[in-house]
């Protein structure tokens, strides 16, 4: 009875959330042309749907759910951490929305055209901030300004998300110091212009993120307005109502949102508790309605018992980030490619996943993750990264002699293999070195560090082979391919080449996504197949439980979460 | 009494500046700054951002601006959790920690002394062996697994319990109960061993021998002269609980200072640390105080002979 | 005399009126028992062995002792395991024939990892421990018994220590010194000993002030003498509980070193970082917790038991 209940539900919200899904998809293809979609009605008939059902609704439209570490601050400009990304989501909105499939959808913009590098926002009329005041294009330009503005105060760390804007980098360095020559202009009240230094394709994307997002103009004149729940003025589906320091945050539903009908929840209180198995025993004991990623995570020996005992409760997705090892390219013995294709292959990477990391993880070959876009399809899957190396222990071997050989070895230096210490790069790094050692015969010494510290050594190339991982900032292959470049911010390896540099540059330069592809597929074969700087482990997952009653829950492609639609079902 | 006080005030004074010169150094020597990330900070907002917090200035003058600041009782603004006054971070998150281990204290004084003298009174016989027992659990068994075990048990079998949070009354008892195995455990003992050596003590005998009522024995010298060492320990395990056990806060999701300071530590946020450790410092140096007092109060051998020398 | 005394020790029901006949002896032979300090620990010694509970506890420590030595070689002998090599095909398996104490979640054989650990908390449980007790005796003893000037500004600075933040100075040893044993314990007794020259400056000021001093003093008995003949031979009873317990603090104090990163590196472990590991599958895996946990329980219990032995037997107060 019960079985069949759920199964119904989970029909009627598929054929929902396809519906929706193929709408958007119809209006986004589209791109240049003007998109008049209307998120308020789609969404409203997706709960239509829903609700013809035979589900009801909770009473108590109460979200609980906690966050590991309480975010440092409310203020879009400053923010730079997941936690503040899930409380700000459900606080503000930006020009667009991100939906499940990575689409961006209508939000703080009703429409917009896109002309190459020019984009002309409709703002919706009537939506209001949590005061009552209007939602202007202005509001927009006044938030852009601060955090570009070498006069606020602390720099916002993430100004170089808006570098997109033309001339906004000069700005933001001091060369030029009139704001009107930034590629960003409020037309009229409702029509927002921003001008880009090149063609973006995932642009629009962008504009959902939270640096992007408006802010009050009433905040010029208090620094502190984001510490105080009561200062605190926002354009979103729900406002701050408490903030116990330390303790506990609590927003409830805006009645001034301008797409209330759509909210279902009525409050969301956040628990601020670090620990993942006091977390998850919370939850299992009905404290909490929502576990794990992206804002906690299970502790690794439960994934198993979890899976097996919460079997309905499970869900496990793609979040498009990598997990790897880097080598120094610059330091002994790794400045021999042989010598790292030698440890690339030597590692049993389904047996990691399977038997370490346990969170379905898919192995890596490549760098880009699935999840991120291509052409047509996922990039991962136009391009496949089995081709890059193979694991093979006698070819390891093989060039291991060859490498030692080149570099004039009898025997391979002390190698220290560092990780910034956690439970769970502990645990990776032991299987890893113990393969290193039955497969290829090598000592390997393993270093853990303080989280700075580590950062600090492997910043400034004061290592051998250590730990990384990156994520996704947007949907695009150049998130992750960029930063190899010679001298580039977040090149921790020392890999300088020339061939790399112009493949990216020939990616930015470009319009064509065909082109653009192309070149993204060159310059990562270039940095694995070729020169194997990086030794791919996993793509990541997100893994977490919630409660069947809880729906509307929307993970994007990066593995951030949504819960401004979330709603509770009877229970 | 009002010079041995102002005398101590002083070296109080005189230890919390060596203390934050200290403290100071050996932050800025470790590694790491509060811009640290590992989506590194481009050079050019980097730059700003030192130049906005002074520190593209030699650490000396930043030392001595943060002195002034200090004197003049401003603790500064987090570099991390933008804009939060440190001063307010502090008393924030210090509220937990102290209710929380004002209860532990004085649970664990009273369990812990009962324990003790309980044993030290039936030497050798089953409460004492049932009291040391006891006692020797609470030390034997690290504190971690007691909480995880007690969170087990209480909150996710039982359901009597909650597993987290600081809410009520209710929150208290799991934290408290694993907070307070080890000290317990210590005093117990200590409160024992010297007890047994007050019993034993020629004017205990005496006063025995004189027909003295036993009762009245007890209080005025037994228990007075036998709780001297718990006194002693009682400076120190006050600031070590008040400020809260990491883990213990981080089981069972409890936002106290301790917290707090790891996080601002792992986080390099240099006021936050600094703040903390003042206050920290204040606090255990005004429990050492108090605990002279007290010794003052309880032996008055003492005040004798520091009175000559104050 | 000390069959007599053996006999008390053994009938845990003693008879008040017999108390009070022995004290007046003995008072007048006080001098004559301080002096002839073999004698004295011979006697300990005897005391000591009368004591089932603390002779057990010894038995215990000694077996915990042997067994983590041996425990790795038999297990490498029989079946050719060590500490740090995987097996991903038996991980979390639970105790059998193969693996007397199961696996861990590498697939490492639990048997060995325990006993191997045992060695490590113990090394490094025992040498923090001797260190603090060797500093904190001579640091407070010369507090306590000094006094004034000396003992203000030696106080001064065992406080402004004590109140550096514990975190910030491991984490600077850990950045400046190669992650070791020796930094751990390091980090250990770097202000571990403060506390027991606090106890031992208490007792002491506490002690000195006595007439069996006052009279060694007026005798004309040297600031040595009375220091070690007088002083610490009657604080000896504080001392050691305060020893006792603070061997299993550093050793539960290098468990959370380990969490913080400071602790042993891996794969080699200590029974508090394995505790640690395992704490959050406790529930299902609870082999990979139990036994260290025991052997981590089993060792505390038996030095403390041991320990409160040890200190009836010492103590010169008791002994009238």
């Amino acid at each position: 009875m019960k079985k069949s209940k759920s199964l119904l539900l989970l029909l009627t919200l598929v054929l929902a959330v396809g519906t929706l899904l193929s709408a958007c998809g119809s209006n986004d293809k589209n791109n240049t042309a003007s998109n008049s979609g209307n998120g308020g009605n789609t969404a409203t008939s997706n709960n239509d749907t829903a609700n013809s059902g035979d589900e009801t609704l909770a009473a108590d439209q109460t979200l609980r759910i906690n966050l590991s570490s309480e975010p440092p601050t409310f203020d879009p400009a400053q923010a730079q951490d997941s936690q503040a990304n899930t409380v700000l989501k459900l606080m503000y909105e930006g020009l667009t929305r991100m939906d499940e499939a990575g689409e961006a959808q209508p939000a703080a913009a009703e429409s917009w055209e896109i002309d190459g590098t020019k984009y002309t926002f409709h703002l919706r009329e009537g939506a209001t901030w949590s005061n009552g005041d209007p939602v202007t294009a202005n509001d927009f330009v006044f938030a852009w300004e601060r955090v570009l503005s070498p006069e606020t105060l602390p720099a916002p760390p993430y100004a170089y998300q808006l570098y997109y804007l033309k001339n906004a980098q000069e700005f933001n360095e001091g060369k030029i110091t009139d704001f009107s020559q930034v590629g960003v202009k409020a037309v009229d009240e409702h029509t927002l212009e921003v001008e880009l230094v090149t063609p973006t394709p995932y642009f629009l994307g962008l504009t959902s993120f939270y640096t992007f997002y408006p802010v009050h103009q009433s905040v010029k004149d208090d620094q502190a307005w984001a510490v105080d729940a009561n200062k605190m003025i926002t354009n979103g589906a729900f406002t701050l109502t408490t903030w116990a320091k330390g303790q506990s945050i609590e927003v409830t539903k805006s009645d001034s949102y301008w797409g209330k009908d759509e909210i279902k929840l009525n409050k969301v209180t956040m628990s601020l508790v670090n620990s993942g198995a006091t977390e998850l025993a919370s939850y299992r004991n009905g404290e909490l309605d929502r576990a794990g990623h992206p804002n906690g995570e299970i502790p690794t020996d439960q994934i198993p018992i979890v899976q097996q005992e919460l079997k309905d409760e499970v869900e496990i997705k793609g979040t498009a980030s990598t997990y790897y090892y880097e080598f120094n390219v610059t330091a002994e013995p790794f400045d021999n490619v042989n010598i790292r294709r030698a440890f690339a292959m030597a590692i049993d990477r389904q047996a990691i996943v399977d038997k370490v990391t346990l969170g379905g993880q898919l192995p890596a070959y490549g760098y880009v993750p699935p999840g991120i876009k291509g052409v047509n399809d996922e990039f991962r899957n136009e391009v496949d990264d089995k081709a890059y190396f193979k694991e093979d222990y006698e070819e390891a071997k093989k060039l291991l002699e060859q490498g030692m050989q080149e570099k004039g070895y009898t025997q391979l230096p002390e190698i220290t293999l560092m990780y910034n210490t956690s439970e769970g790069h502990k645990k990776i790094a032991l299987a890893v070195a113990d393969m290193w050692k039955k497969n290829l015969g090598v000592d390997v010494k393993l270093e853990n560090q303080e989280w700075a510290v580590f950062l600090e050594n492997r910043q400034s190339l004061n290592y051998q082979v250590a730990r990384a991982g990156w994520s996704a900032d947007y949907n695009d292959p150049m998130t992750f391919l960029d930063m190899w470049v010679t001298g580039g911010g977040n090149n921790d390896s020392g890999y300088a080449n020339a061939d790399y540099d112009a493949l990216i540059n020939q990616a930015k330069s470009t319009d064509d996504a065909a082109e653009r592809n192309e070149a993204f597929k060159k310059a990562e074969e270039n940095l694995i197949k070729d020169n194997q700087v990086l030794l791919p482990i996993y793509y990541y997952t997100s893994v977490s439980v919630s409660k069947p009653y809880l729906k509307g829950v929307i993970l994007d492609f990066s593995g951030a979460v949504d819960y401004s639609r979330a709603y509770l079902l009877e229970h | 009494m009002v010079r041995y006080i102002a005398n101590k005030l002083f070296y109080m004074l005189v230890s919390l500046f060596i203390l934050i010169s200290a403290t100071f150094f050996l932050m800025k020597a470790i590694p790491g700054d509060p811009f640290t990330s590992e989506k590194k900070v481009p050079d050019q907002i980097r730059e700003r951002l030192y130049e906005q917090y002074g520190f593209d200035k030699p650490v000396y003058q930043q030392y001595f601006k943060y002195l002034g600041d200090i004197v003049q009782g401003d603790f500064g603004i987090s570099m991390k959790k933008i804009n939060h006054e440190v001063a307010d971070i502090i008393t924030g998150s210090f509220a937990p920690s102290l209710k929380l281990g004002l209860v532990a204290i004085i649970v664990a004084v009273i369990v812990g002394v009962t324990l003790g003298m309980l044993a030290a009174l039936y030497h050798r016989k089953l409460l004492d062996n049932i009291a040391m027992v006891l006692a020797v659990l609470g030390i034997a068994v690290p504190s971690f697994v007691i909480a995880t075990l007690l969170q087990y048990v209480f909150a996710s079998k039982l359901h009597w319990l909650p597993t987290m949070g600081f809410k009520g009354p209710i929150y208290y008892f799991l934290p408290v109960a694993a907070l307070t195995a080890q000290p317990i455990a210590f005093i117990a003992r200590l409160t024992r061993s010297s007890m047994l050596e007050v019993l034993h003590a020629d004017y205990i005998k005496t006063a025995k021998a004189k027909g003295l009522n036993w009762i009245a024995i007890l209080f005025r010298h037994v228990i007075r002269n036998g709780i001297m060492p718990v006194v002693t320990y009682l400076g120190p395990m006050t600031a070590n609980i008040v400020t809260g056990s990491v883990v213990i806060e981080q089981i069972f999701g409890i936002g106290g200072i301790g917290k707090q300071f790891v996080d601002a530590i792992s986080g390099r946020d240099y006021p936050v640390i600094m703040g903390i450790t003042i206050f920290y410092g204040a606090l255990l140096m005004i429990a050492r105080f108090l605990t002279d007092i007290a010794y003052v109060f309880v032996d008055p051998r003492i005040k004798l002979s520091k009175g000559k020398e104050g | 005399m000390d069959s007599n005394q053996v006999q008390v020790m053994n009938s845990p029901v003693e008879l008040k009126p017999d108390d009070f006949r022995k004290i007046g002896t003995d008072e007048k032979q006080a001098e004559v028992i301080q002096r002839e300090s073999i004698s004295a620990l011979r006697d300990a010694w005897q005391r000591l062995c009368a004591n089932k509970l603390a002779m057990t506890a010894l038995w215990v420590l000694a077996f915990i002792v042997v067994a983590s030595v041996l425990g790795p070689l038999i297990s490498g002998w029989v079946h050719g395991y060590d500490y740090y090599s995987n097996d991903l095909l038996a991980t979390n398996e639970s105790p059998s024939l193969t693996h007397w104490f199961g696996t861990d979640d590498l697939g490492r054989d639990m048997f060995v990892r325990t006993w191997r650990g045992a060695q490590i908390s113990l090394f490094v449980g025992l040498v923090a421990a001797c260190i603090d007790l060797i500093i904190g005796v001579i640091y407070g003893g010369t507090m306590g018994y000094f006094g004034g000037r000396v003992d203000e500004i030696m106080n001064k600075f065992s406080e402004i220590l004590y109140a550096i933040p514990y975190l910030l100075v491991t984490i600077l040893l850990l950045v400046v010194l190669e992650p070791s044993l020796g930094t751990i314990i390091l980090a250990l007794t770097i202000t571990g000993w403060i506390n027991m020259s606090w106890i031992v400056r208490g007792e002491i000021m506490q002690l000195k002030n006595r007439e069996f001093v006052l009279a060694s003093r007026s005798m004309g008995a040297g600031s040595g003498r009375l220091l070690f003949k007088h002083l610490l031979p009657n604080a000896v009873g504080p001392i050691i509980v305060t020893v006792t317990l603070s061997v299993p603090n550093a050793i539960f104090a290098e468990a959370f070193l380990s969490f913080l990163g400071l602790g042993v590196q891996a794969p080699v472990a200590s029974l508090g970082s394995m505790i640690n590991d395992a704490l959050t599958g406790w529930l299902y895996y609870p082999w990979r917790m139990m036994f260290p946990a025991a052997v981590i329980s089993l060792t505390m219990l038996a030095f403390n038991i041991f320990g409160d032995g040890l200190r009836d037997a010492l103590d010169p107060k008791l002994k009238k």
